[in-house]
């Protein structure tokens, strides 16, 4: 009888070690845990002296923050059960204005107070544009009820345009060395990146498990109607999740043209859809609602754990990449069948 | 109904009346401005251009009116493009050799999504992203990137019919077939039903997987002619030349009325959305704007027409509610 079943299952006090219990009430963080570990073992056994060294690891940590910033940007919007396709476009061109205002204004002679001063001003000037991406994006899918897809795909190509206009598709570069030191500096031994990817993920993670905006983004995800009839604002509340995306691409902005110490409207298209397949193997449902940052932080540990160890061996990453949408696949096809088999256990059939 | 209301107010409430008028005035204005707009050869270099974009959207336009959406057909074209081009290269062949290699692999490949995303029971995007990247990444492995430059001659042979480039014939052709499949076939109406309302086209008896099996073979079928046209055109196949066209494509499509919620769209309206990007960017050219600047107007273009479209059915949809009270 299933009812027995489920009654004795929920009785019965849980005699597992609390470590296990923790890692297994989290399936997706789990499967990735284990893959992670295989892929290392694999790694570790083609190229033990390459791969398991410190040097590998610093490489994979300056790698990592890029994709990492983006794919937390990608990540808010699809956990409203939305999407926002332009967070490549809205870090280029946040990239460009403060490139272009820190190389017009700064010269080899310039006072460092001046430097300070510029630094700020082109901080605040990519910030703004941002913001203002954000808000029209947000704006339109909130108050119009545009298919998130349909806007960003417009936002998306006229931020391009306006970053391609501006620049004839040029490259806007040369920094002085406190922007340099954002991309490439590290502090106690950990790249700068790294850190503020760190910092990204763990705000993000705060607001989207424990402060109200992202209980109730989470909300709208798995139900936007019923959310709105329970007395939440829905629509501002759209508007903050493509704000806080956009603010994300910021950031991302600021250490992408740190790392290559350049802007270019071009840059990071591949990432894309990459931030998508990230965000969702690591767990973060593209219907909406359901989803956690250790997942994604699992899962982009994961792609940069195999994109380094097939570039150690000698293989072209364009391989890495067809992995990478094999594993896609494959995750899909793990959950499906767990979910199966759950469903099984819990209603007693064999 | 608004559709059965003959009044001209109600006539431009329809999405594709209202993207037609914008085409006339573009056509007047343009043709005002620069004589060399309405030219014969004007109009046929801009067809032909455009050729390549038209096939990839109406089996784009199938999906998305199954409920479906394919963003890895750009890259079935590239693989099924170079397939192809490599075996003409290797033995001699003619265009029916060709077009039936090309369709098959095309037809393969897109089959595959179908059945990754039916029995994943998965996302279409989620599930077309993971094998766009895959295809293109393994013919870019495979391949080096290297570009195939010695095709054969009677592959890159000029064919006009009646004046007509070989292109413009084949992407005719290509959206007759779609009218014809969609408005006269059953499986047309049984697409149109799966992107209404999957439940109740399933309890009608409709075969989703084969259905299914149908829409994303038939995208990965036009995409595989596609690359075969545009391998054509260019006289050379760049393993990468199509990659990025998927977005502007659906683009597209979606200026042409239809809706990503499925069971809406139309060829005409996808033949009207791609000459009215078509027109627009030419028109800017001969008006002397930086190409530069396309890309922000096309954005501006998406997103003005999303908008509108979605304002003036918030509106239709407060009028029924007045209309009920």
């Amino acid at each position: 009888m299933p009812t027995e079943a489920a009654t004795s299952t929920a009785s019965t006090p849980p005699t597992r070690p609390s470590f296990i219990d923790w890692f297994g009430r989290d399936p997706t963080v789990t499967m990735l845990g284990v893959l992670i570990v295989l892929a290392v073992i694999f790694f570790g056994a083609m190229a033990p002296s390459r791969f398991l060294s410190g040097e590998t690891l610093r490489a994979m940590a300056f790698q990592m923050p890029e994709l990492g910033i983006l794919a937390l940007a990608m990540m808010i919007p699809l956990m409203s059960g939305g999407l926002n396709l332009a967070i490549i476009a809205t870090a280029n061109l946040s990239a460009l204005v403060m490139a272009a205002i820190i190389t017009k204004m700064i010269g080899p002679t310039s006072p460092p107070q001046a430097m300070f001063g510029v630094i700020v001003l082109a901080l605040a000037a990519g910030l703004a544009t941002s913001l203002v991406i954000g808000m029209i994006t947000g704006a339109i899918v909130a108050f119009l009820g545009v298919h998130p897809i349909l806007v960003t795909l417009g936002t998306m190509t006229a931020v391009k345009g306006i970053a391609v206009y501006a620049t004839n598709g040029g490259v806007i570069g040369g920094f002085p060395p406190p922007i340099l030191f954002m991309g490439n500096g590290t502090l106690l031994q950990v790249p700068v990146p790294m850190i503020v990817f760190i910092l990204c993920a763990v705000l993000v993670a705060v607001i989207m498990s424990h402060a109200p905006f992202g209980v109730a983004v989470r909300m709208i995800g798995s139900n936007e109607k019923a959310t709105r009839y329970s007395g939440v604002a829905t629509d501002r509340l759209v508007v903050g999740v493509y704000i806080l995306s956009s603010l994300l691409c910021w950031v991302a902005a600021v250490v992408m043209m740190a790392r290559f110490n350049s802007a270019r409207a071009g840059y990071a298209e591949s990432y894309l859809l990459i931030t998508i397949l990230a965000a969702v193997l690591g767990g973060i449902d593209p219907n909406g609602g359901f989803g956690k940052v250790l997942g994604l932080f699992l899962s982009l540990i994961l792609l940069q754990i195999i994109s380094t160890g097939f570039n150690l061996l000698g293989f072209s990453p364009h391989l890495t990449q067809a992995i990478w949408g094999a594993i896609m696949i494959l995750a899909i096809a793990i959950a499906l069948v767990r979910d199966r088999w759950v469903a099984r256990l819990w209603l007693g059939k064999r | 109904m608004p559709d059965n209301d003959p009044s001209v107010k109600a006539a431009f409430r329809r999405h594709d009346v209202q993207i037609a008028s914008i085409v006339v005035v573009m056509v007047v204005l343009f043709s005002a401005i620069s004589p060399n707009f309405l030219s014969a050869g004007n109009m046929v270099s801009l067809l032909e251009n455009y050729s390549v974009m038209a096939i990839m959207a109406s089996g784009l336009l199938v999906v998305l009116i199954s409920g479906g959406i394919d963003i890895s057909f750009a890259a079935i074209a590239a693989v099924s493009q170079y397939l192809v081009a490599t075996i003409l290269v290797h033995s001699s062949g003619n265009w029916l050799v060709a077009f039936g290699l090309a369709a098959a692999f095309g037809a393969l490949l897109g089959v595959v999504n179908a059945l990754l995303i039916y029995y994943l029971r998965a996302l279409a995007v989620i599930v077309t992203i993971s094998t766009m990247t895959f295809y293109f990444a393994i013919l870019m492995f495979v391949t080096d990137g290297k570009s195939i430059f010695n095709l054969p001659d009677w592959f890159t042979a000029d064919l006009s019919l009646f004046g007509i480039p070989f292109p413009v014939v084949v992407a005719g052709i290509v959206l007759l077939v779609t009218v014809f499949f969609l408005s006269r076939l059953s499986i047309g109406r049984q697409i149109y039903g799966l992107g209404g309302n999957p439940e109740a086209a399933k309890r009608m008896g409709c075969n989703l997987l084969g259905l299914q099996c149908f829409v994303y073979g038939y995208s990965g079928f036009t995409a595989g002619i596609a690359g075969l046209v545009q391998a054509h055109r260019v006289e050379e196949v760049v393993p990468n030349a199509l990659i990025g066209r998927e977005l502007d494509v659906l683009a597209a499509v979606v200026l042409g009325g239809a809706s990503l919620l499925g069971g809406i769209g139309t060829v005409s309206g996808t033949i009207l959305g791609i000459v009215l990007l078509a027109i627009l960017q030419n028109g800017l050219t001969l008006l002397g704007v930086s190409s530069y600047s396309f890309g922000f107007v096309t954005g501006l273009i998406i997103l003005i027409s999303v908008s509108a479209t979605a304002y003036a059915a918030k509106r239709q949809q407060k009028r029924t509610v007045r209309h009920a009270h």
